[in-house]
């Protein structure tokens, strides 16, 4: 061996115990849905991992109607502190089970193991443990009087983080006392079928969590079943708006977390190595299967060649391939269609006249894969600068001053994130406030946790999920109605 | 013989001047024994567009005004109702039916209203936002601001105490409103936007539509340059509030929804000392991480 | 891969004028140049640092990396109570690192004190592929007259080091004077003559990685054939996020100059695991050029031991054990 060739170090999957087939979880127990099964593939090798349960309208209503009863008749008699317990057990059993959810994520959805091992599942368990804190604390989360739950919350969450987005649903909505029906996305049903394990360890009373399984049909019912009272909602904006109009004249509320096209801001004066891994971990995180990812690189026209040669160096040590290999850092994209709209977007980038560049390694014959791409030369007019791609691809664009980077950060729909590089503090203040985004990150990219909030502005949807303010999307003020 | 009294001409209010509708077209307004009171303008869906035009023109830099400024111009608009006291008095009486003493009471409350959000100007912040202790050497630190353009349907019924109520929460944290009023009730509302004319709140700031909100309303609820929508005074019209959300759902605005009787929507009660709630439809949490290092 | 080093070292002081667009080199264009440098963003490298410490080095690959990690060894110490006798049982181990199985790699040099030097190289003799690497200019403090360091130097360099690892003037360099600093790099670098030319930055009293890659420029800048974190006398020594910020500046003064330069971490690196995310580091930060003891070196004495325990559950397939690899120089470094 001439140069550092690391050797094959795959995760084992003998600690998974992966049944045949999956039934729904409703009230406590597995039971066999009533739709069309289906089947679940690890979009790295298109094997398929197991047969799951389509949820038909007569299981979306019995899965609300136990939530409905657990809400009634169990949990909302609970003490806060004792619902927390439960959180905590929760958190716990996640934690000792990590290695399992991590291989299981990474099969399921194709992300690399060392990021479902160091990011989704300890997140994951991080947000279980903080908001089970909160649970006796209520009167402390929110300003006006009477602080109570919903009552039942229909939740639907996307493929990019399977567990972690349950957790970031289900946790809070516990914490303040709801009961939940949650639809894990059809690509990726599996730790969310595993979670349902986890709570009947954790003595969760029956129905205060159930799962349900299916597609884009199971989550309209659920949407807009009557019993439902609020809906929390990750996944496009397209859908997003089909729920506000479903919801509109209801009493059921929403929170919505949207898709995003966030501009990376890089200035002249940036902690230039640092920013390189920004950009990385901005947009090649999770495949660019990330709503908040950074899709737009803003650069400063004085640096733009220099970042260009320093990114295009540091891409070729991206390692794609095997997702359960320890030292993999991009893995499968998550689905046949997903790599369909990636493809399409990719190929109008490069009729538009965008110049395409990517890393030209070598792709795994068999399931779903892409390169990572940088375009160069993107105006904001093309339909790269403007639509979410929900892949590993990159839109240069540059900018002169820090007004213009400002005006082309804010000039889409979107406004779930921007980042901002820059040794120069009050720049860094003046540009947060100038950019219309819910999350700003400064010198850093992607961070999450538990303790802060997260959530767009514009059509990145309403509401926020993680610390107080998010918490406080699951409880109601005021008067009794 | 007594004098001839000069007549006032009633116009919409919009990026801080008088234009009459573009529409041209007036409507007559009377009082609650339906003796005639005055015509007022009847705005229009392109008075809603133009004032769309004016708010979202305003917005950047009354949110980028000092909350302190902020305050201290709301706070003046409290004033300048208090020197015209009497007049209010007299148009809430003649809009509302009220009694001399009823009225004076609504008054005042309106008056003490723009007192109290001008307070919260510069605490709104410190109450909703937080520090928060992320897992990692980062500071990290969530605060509320102004969503945008807002969209109101001012209520029907009172029409000032209410619009007032309405009104304020809205630009108390930097948003810009526009505003269609009471359709039957809008004299109070135009004496309210001399007043704001004569303090210091910038044109285009808070923009007040007299006419039927049925004309303009559905246009602002899908326009996709508002980001919000307050539909308080669908209360006693004919709108459909389901559809007006509907709309709205095109670019996702933040929806208020009215107080609701079952599905109903029903006019509260406006003298009770608010609560929080109306300020923080209107905002948007913004967190932003910085690492700490050396 | 190197460009002429012998008119470089004449003049160092011509070729920086040069290289910074100045007339005459003085403290405020060093000043202007150095702090032009982009920053370092303490956090956001710390993550890097462990990020790569989450590769998984596994089979053929941890085999390779063990016995290059070997090879890149500067078998050191540095002790008042270094003898002739300890010297010669450090050079023993060099030349035979794991006596129960020849294949094993030697280090790259022992280094040791000036004095030890005739020491050392009567024990290694002059064909044994060990180099020797001798500390210098007042070594560790660096308090001491230019007269009495460059006299060290050229003392080391008679008695046939091949290696002179200097330290520089912390106190210059923190007060601000770098052309204090670059002149004492640039004179030991003459005085060095043919033997290369290591400049320990003590990156633990410089504290910042600001200062890192600051120091690290101005090193290069001087003329040095490596930069070296640290003394061993100094914690924190060698860190992988202080190690990956010089790795960065050799790879950025590659591109810039066309001229290699080595990076050598000393102090700290105990174990195999932390000897194999250094070169994961090496490889993917600065390139896999480095990956070449010419260009690369760990300062250390214990992670050879460890390292040949490795090596020997790699090769016999079960592990093995302290008792069963020779330890002729144990020491704290």
């Amino acid at each position: 061996m001439s140069t550092f060739e690391y050797a094959p170090a795959p995760e084992s999957r003998a600690i998974l115990d992966l049944r045949a087939s999956y039934g729904l979880f409703i009230n406590g127990q597995f039971v066999s849905g009533n739709g069309t099964p289906f089947k679940t593939i690890s979009p790295a090798t298109e094997e398929v991992l197991a047969e799951i349960s389509e949820a038909n309208a007569a299981d979306v209503d019995a899965a609300v109607r136990a939530a409905r009863t657990a809400y009634t008749r169990v949990w909302s008699k609970l003490s806060g502190a004792d619902r927390g317990k439960y959180l905590y057990r929760i958190a716990r059993i996640l934690q000792e089970r990590s290695r399992e959810f991590a291989v299981l994520e990474t099969l399921d959805n194709g992300k690399p193991i060392k990021e479902s091992r160091d990011v989704d599942v300890p997140v994951a368990a991080a947000h279980f443990f903080y908001h089970a804190g909160w649970a006796d604390k209520l009167e402390y989360a929110v300003h006006g009087a009477n602080p109570r739950p919903y009552g039942v919350v229909g939740q639907v969450i996307p493929w990019n983080f399977p567990l972690l987005m349950l957790s970031w649903k289900i946790a809070p909505a516990l914490a303040a006392g709801n009961t939940v029906v949650l639809k894990p996305a059809e690509t990726t049903p599996l730790t969310a079928l595993l979670f349902a394990e986890v709570c009947q360890q954790a003595d969760l009373p029956p129905g205060v969590v159930n799962i349900i399984t299916g597609a884009g049909a199971t989550g309209a019912a659920l949407v807009e079943h009557p019993g439902i009272d609020k809906i929390a909602f990750t996944g496009s904006t397209g859908v997003g708006k089909a729920i506000a109009r479903s919801i509109a004249g209801t009493r059921k509320k929403a929170t919505l977390e949207l898709g995003g096209k966030a501009a990376n801001i890089i200035f002249d004066d940036a902690p230039i190595d640092q920013a390189i891994e920004g950009i990385i971990n901005g947009i090649f995180f999770n495949q660019g299967h990330v709503c908040c990812a950074g899709s737009r690189l803003l650069v400063q026209e004085s640096i733009a060649d220099e970042v260009d040669a320093r990114l295009k160096r540091r891409l070729k040590h991206l390692r794609l391939g095997d997702p359960l290999d320890k030292n993999t850092d991009v893995g499968a994209i998550n689905s046949g269609a997903q790599l369909a709209r990636i493809t399409e977007l990719v190929a109008a980038g490069e009729a538009e006249g965008a110049q395409r560049w990517d890393t030209g390694c070598p792709l795994p014959e068999k399931g779903f894969w892409f390169r990572p791409t940088v375009f160069t030369g993107v105006s904001q007019t093309h339909r790269i600068a403007q639509e979410e791609i929900f892949g590993p691809v990159v839109s240069v664009l540059t900018f002169r001053t820090p007004q213009e980077a400002v005006a082309k950060a804010n000039n889409t729909p979107y406004g779930l994130s921007a980042g901002i590089w820059t040794e120069k503090g009050s720049r860094i203040l003046w540009m947060a406030d100038q950019l219309r985004a819910g999350v700003v990150w400064a010198n850093t990219f992607n961070r999450f946790d538990p303790a802060s909030p997260f959530g767009g502005y514009k059509e990145s949807g309403y509401g926020r999920e993680g610390g107080r303010q998010g918490l406080a999307g699951y409880i109601v003020t005021g008067k009794s109605a | 013989m007594s004098r001839v009294e000069v007549k006032k001409t009633y116009k919409l209010y919009i990026g801080g001047a008088f234009p009459r509708s573009e529409s041209g077209r007036s409507y007559e307004v009377s009082d609650t024994k339906g003796r005639f009171l005055a015509n007022a303008a009847k705005g229009s869906r392109k008075d809603g567009r133009d004032a769309v035009v004016a708010a979202r023109k305003a917005q950047p830099g009354w949110a980028g005004a000092t909350a302190y400024n902020r305050g201290q111009v709301l706070y003046r608009v409290a004033e300048i109702m208090e020197s015209r006291k009497s007049q209010f008095v007299e148009e809430v009486r003649a809009a509302e039916g009220l009694t001399p003493a009823r009225a004076g009471a609504v008054v005042d409350a309106a008056i003490d209203r723009w007192v109290w959000y001008a307070g919260w100007t510069d605490k709104y912040a410190q109450v909703l936002g937080s520090i928060n202790p992320v897992a990692g050497p980062y500071f990290n630190i969530s605060g509320p601001e102004a969503t945008g353009v807002v969209a109101a349907l001012a209520p029907q019924r009172s029409s000032l105490l209410g619009l007032v109520s309405v009104v304020a929460p809205i630009v108390v944290s930097g948003n810009s409103a526009v505003v269609l009023t009471s359709r039957d009730r809008p004299i109070p509302a135009i004496t309210l936007a001399e007043a704001l004319a004569t303090s210091d709140v910038p044109g285009g700031v808070i923009n007040l539509i007299t006419g039927d909100p049925a004309e303009a309303a559905p246009w602002l609820a899908s326009h996709r340059d508002v980001n919000a929508l307050d539909l308080t005074g669908v209360a006693g019209t004919d709108l459909d509030w389901a559809q007006l959300e509907a709309a709205a759902a095109g670019n996702l605005k933040r929806v208020r929804r009215p107080a609701l009787d079952g599905l109903t929507a029903i006019e509260e009660d406006w003298l009770p000392t608010p609560d929080l709630s109306r300020l923080e439809s209107f905002l948007e949490t913004k967190t932003v991480w910085h690492p700490k290092g050396r | 891969m190197s460009s002429a080093p012998i008119d470089t070292a004449v003049d160092a002081t011509a070729r920086a004028r040069d290289f910074l667009g100045v007339t005459r080199l003085t403290n405020s264009a060093l000043r202007g140049w150095l702090h032009g440098l982009p920053g370092v963003d303490h956090v956001g490298c710390d993550a890097r640092a462990g990020d790569l410490g989450t590769r998984s080095i596994k089979n053929d690959a941890k085999l390779w990396a063990i016995d290059l990690a070997i090879s890149m060894i500067d078998l050191t110490t540095l002790e008042g109570s270094d003898t002739a006798g300890k010297v010669r049982g450090l050079c023993a181990k060099a030349l035979t690192p794991d006596a129960s199985d020849l294949s094993t790699p030697r280090p790259a040099a022992v280094c040791v004190y000036g004095d030890m030097v005739p020491v050392a190289r009567e024990a290694l003799g002059t064909d044994s592929g060990v180099g020797i690497a001798a500390v210098a200019t007042a070594f560790p403090s660096g308090r001491a007259s230019m007269a009495v360091k460059l006299a060290d130097t050229r003392e080391a360099v008679a008695a046939s080091a091949n290696e002179i690892d200097m330290v520089i003037d912390r106190g210059a360099f923190l007060a601000g004077d770098y052309l204090t600093v670059f002149h004492q790099i640039a004179d030991v670098k003459q005085a060095c003559g043919p033997a290369r030319l290591k400049v320990i930055m003590e990156t633990g009293e410089l504290v910042t990685y600001d200062n890192v890659r600051r120091a690290s420029w101005l090193s290069m800048l001087a003329g040095g054939d490596f930069i070296k974190t640290s003394t061993g006398k100094v914690a924190p020594a060698a860190t992988l996020p202080v190690t990956i910020v010089m790795l960065e500046a050799v790879r950025d003064w590659f591109a810039l100059t066309g001229e290699m330069v080595g990076v050598k971490p000393a102090g700290g690196i105990r174990t195999s695991k932390e000897a194999i995310k250094f070169l994961v580091a090496v490889n993917e930060v600065a390139g896999e050029e480095w990956l070449d003891n010419k260009w690369f070196r760990f300062g250390a004495s214990s992670l050879l031991n460890d390292l040949v325990l490795q090596r020997q559950r790699m090769k016999l397939g079960f592990y093995s054990g302290a008792d069963y690899v020779t330890d002729d120089a144990p020491s704290l470094y």
